[in-house]
């Protein structure tokens, strides 16, 4: 038992309700957000170095017994997601202060905010199959009130499609679970792993799993299923844009990355190669829809979902080093992809568009920023010193040795590509002639970059430190490839 | 209560391909309630008394698919409520809820 | 813009009725601890007994009656709910542990005190004005 693991979805949740009585006050609102974050940053770090040092932390809700109670694991796979939440939140809470309308700010962005980084802390936490499902409910209304927050017209519409897709989800996570009750007797995630090894029901099993693979496909972007995705992005202001790339979609991975190791590992050539199937094809749709857009967001929108067959590759190959790989990916994708956001939203800001046509020379006027820009998108293209080609790197040798060739191919083509479009971007909005206005030149973006500037930090500290890193993400796949360990400090408890 | 989990799938279905946002709204409704049905059904039906404490009965029925059920009508009865707010707005937006007309154009 | 007065019978009857649905909905919420009911059921309920006198009455005379802001309403709720989950914590038991003794009282006799009913207070709460919320706004939309 361990109540530190409570304090990541609790405190955000409160303060969210909290703040709605302090709607009125823009600053006491923003004191608040920020202290808030920040014990939430701390109390992640203290958990994580708690797990790292003491092993899976579990807490039983209620004080219920084991496999009937509502447990919140805490692994190390969950901290380093929470960790990634809470600075991916902290940063981005930044941004907001400098861009969010005040209007907006005093018609309940912050609560929605610290509820939005409570459902997802929960979905990390959570070790019961239908409070994942609760949590990812939670997660998702407040996603829906920030997607439509402000209410422009475009968003109302690309919204109601967002909204009519998750809900569709949604209502297949519900026929999941009940399929799950119907052949284990169970909710508990760990429970559940345990009983799909003692059945032995493959047949089943196997339906069951493509269904939940469905459901977190529609969340996580995955290739049939991504069409909803560059379009809600591209609608609301870029740091709620950002905060959906960096935690949105990757719940849905994470969920995946769970259920995928945990419960259904019976039959791994049957489950796992449809997802690497899967994974190929998101990659080589999602990039050929950011080579064809011309809009800033777009692109960025189209990357994310390319990006998201990078992370599920790693699941798909199933070793070891593919699974950290996989994990390394996700959590440089979250930082960088929400740095890029936040870069549209700064050129936005200067030149009063994101069609990258209508842009240009930028690097002339606003140097600092192009800089910055170059720095993180060589870095999502997977330039070596940065984070982008240890993330690749991992996932294509072990692709290589187990002989996944195809999709390593594809990979490499979609590297190639993403690198395209990244000096695309440049090329346009950076160099060639000024279009913006003497005006528009000197808007000062020096706030702005202080805000953003954290995320280029990060990014060339991960791959600077990608050794130790990898040493501490490969401890976290072999423990995620032994599922026996999760479960059986789960059933402990 | 297969079969009308089935018809509920059935006529939600049929409502989300329509071309009104309301129907879609209904639509999506309906399936929630299938699929809260499924869960129902999926779990087993058994006659027994509430698992209470101060029961003399030894036969309980399970708690826990009401217990998720209840979860997940709460949770449909929240969204339902917000995309109806949302599909008034659209409404009032464009001044048409048929989604042919709300489709959009790839580049604006 | 006139407005049209309601039928004088769905006037007088709705005085009497919504008491008593009100009245329904705490003894729903009491009966919850173990019967059937509960916080939610006995919010919605409540909730309805209100838009009763909506329905019945203009919103303008409501809101002069019943001079509270339901948007508030909804995180003091959601503060009562997750705050009693802290008492776990104070005994040093996982959250949302709940506690529960038998007091006897003159006149009442024995009666049960669980934290459980403090939980269940902000779900009862946070449903009743929710729903009020919802309905009232978009209702309330020209």
């Amino acid at each position: 038992m361990n109540n530190l693991i409570i304090l990541p979805i609790v405190i955000p949740a409160i303060i969210g309700a909290l703040l709605v009585f302090f709607a009125k006050s823009q600053k006491i609102q923003r004191f608040i957000s920020v202290i808030t974050m920040t014990a939430i940053l701390f109390v992640s770090i203290w958990l994580s170095i708690d797990v790292y040092q003491n092993g899976i932390q579990v807490i039983a809700l209620g004080d219920w017994p084991m496999p009937f109670g509502i447990p919140l694991v805490a692994d190390m796979f969950a901290t380093v997601m929470i960790l990634l939440s809470s600075v991916v939140g902290i940063f981005c809470l930044f941004f907001a202060f400098r861009t969010i309308h005040p209007n907006r700010e005093r018609f309940y962005f912050y609560p929605f905010y610290f509820f939005l980084i409570a459902g997802v802390n929960g979905t990390f936490l959570t070790g019961d199959l239908f409070n994942l499902f609760v949590f990812f409910e939670v997660t998702l209304i407040a996603s829906y009130i920030l997607i439509v927050h402000g209410s422009t017209a475009f968003q109302l519409r690309e919204s109601f499609k967002y909204l009519a897709m998750n809900v569709f989800a949604s209502m297949f996570f519900v026929v999941g679970v009940a399929y799950i009750y119907a052949t284990t007797g169970t909710m508990n995630i760990a429970h559940i792993g345990l009983r799909v090894e003692e059945l032995g029901q493959e047949g089943v099993l196997n339906v069951v799993a493509i269904v939940l693979l469905f459901v977190f496909a529609m969340k996580g972007a995955l290739f049939p299923l991504y069409f909803w995705l560059p379009r809600s992005y591209t609608g609301p202001p870029a740091v709620v844009s950002a905060l959906f790339v960096g935690l949105l979609t990757k719940i849905g991975i994470y969920a995946i990355i769970r259920v995928f190791t945990v419960i259904f590992n019976h039959e791994i050539s049957f489950t796992h190669n449809i997802i690497l199937i899967l994974a190929g094809l998101t990659m080589l749709v999602g990039v050929l829809g950011a080579v064809a857009k011309y809009d800033f967001k777009s692109i960025l929108a189209y990357h994310s979902v390319s990006q998201v067959g990078y992370m599920v590759m790693g699941l798909g190959i199933f070793t070891p080093l593919a699974l950290a790989g996989a994990i390394y990916f996700m959590v440089h994708h979250s930082i960088v992809k929400a740095g890029l956001f936040l870069f549209s939203g700064v050129a936005e800001k200067i030149t009063g568009t994101t069609d990258i046509k209508q842009m240009g020379g930028l690097l002339k006027t606003h140097p600092a920023f192009s800089w910055l820009f170059f720095v993180t998108a060589m870095s999502l293209a997977g330039i070596p010193p940065l984070a982008g080609f240890f993330g690749k790197f991992t996932l294509i040798v072990p692709g290589l040795s187990e002989g996944h060739y195809v999709v390593v191919a594809v990979s490499l083509i979609v590297g190639l590509l993403t690198l395209f479009s990244m000096m695309k971007i440049f090329s346009y909005s950076f160099w060639g002639r000024q279009k913006h206005s003497a005006s528009q030149a000197k808007i000062k973006t020096r706030d702005l970059l202080v805000a953003i500037s954290p995320f280029v930090v990060t990014t060339i500290a991960m791959g600077l430190a990608a050794e130790p890193i990898f040493s501490y993400f490969l401890d976290m796949a072999h423990e995620l490839l032994d599922p026996s360990i999760y479960i059986e400090s789960v059933l402990e408890e | 209560m297969s079969i009308v989990v089935g018809v509920s799938f059935m006529v939600g279905t049929y409502l989300i391909m329509a071309r009104s946002l309301l129907s879609v709204v209904i639509g999506l409704n309906m399936l929630a309630h299938g699929s809260h049905l499924l869960l129902l059904t999926m779990a087993g039906l058994k006659t027994g008394a509430p698992p209470l404490l101060d029961r003399p009965e030894t036969a309980f029925s399970d708690p826990l698919p009401q217990a998720l059920i209840l979860t997940a009508i709460v949770i449909s009865f929240g969204i339902t409520a917000f995309t109806i707010a949302i599909a008034y707005r659209t409404y009032k937006v464009y001044q048409t809820d048929d989604l042919e007309q709300l489709r959009g154009s790839p580049d604006e | 813009m006139k407005w049209k007065t309601n039928n004088l019978l769905f006037i007088h009857v709705t005085r009497i009725v919504a008491f008593l649905i009100l009245t329904f909905s705490i003894y729903l919420f009491f009966a919850g601890h173990d019967d059937p009911g509960g916080g939610f059921i006995g919010g919605l309920m409540t909730a309805c007994s209100v838009l009763l006198l909506y329905l019945t009455f203009d919103k303008r005379k409501i809101d002069e009656m019943l001079p509270i802001n339901y948007v508030y309403l909804i995180p003091a709720g959601l503060l009562i709910a997750f705050g009693t989950g802290f008492l776990g914590i104070l005994f040093a038991d996982p959250y949302l542990t709940q506690y529960f003794d038998y007091f006897t009282l003159p006149w009442i006799g024995e009666f049960e005190l669980a934290t459980a009913v403090l939980f269940d207070v902000g779900i009862y709460l946070g449903v009743a004005a929710s729903a009020l919320v919802i309905i009232v706004t978009i209702a309330g939309d020209e």
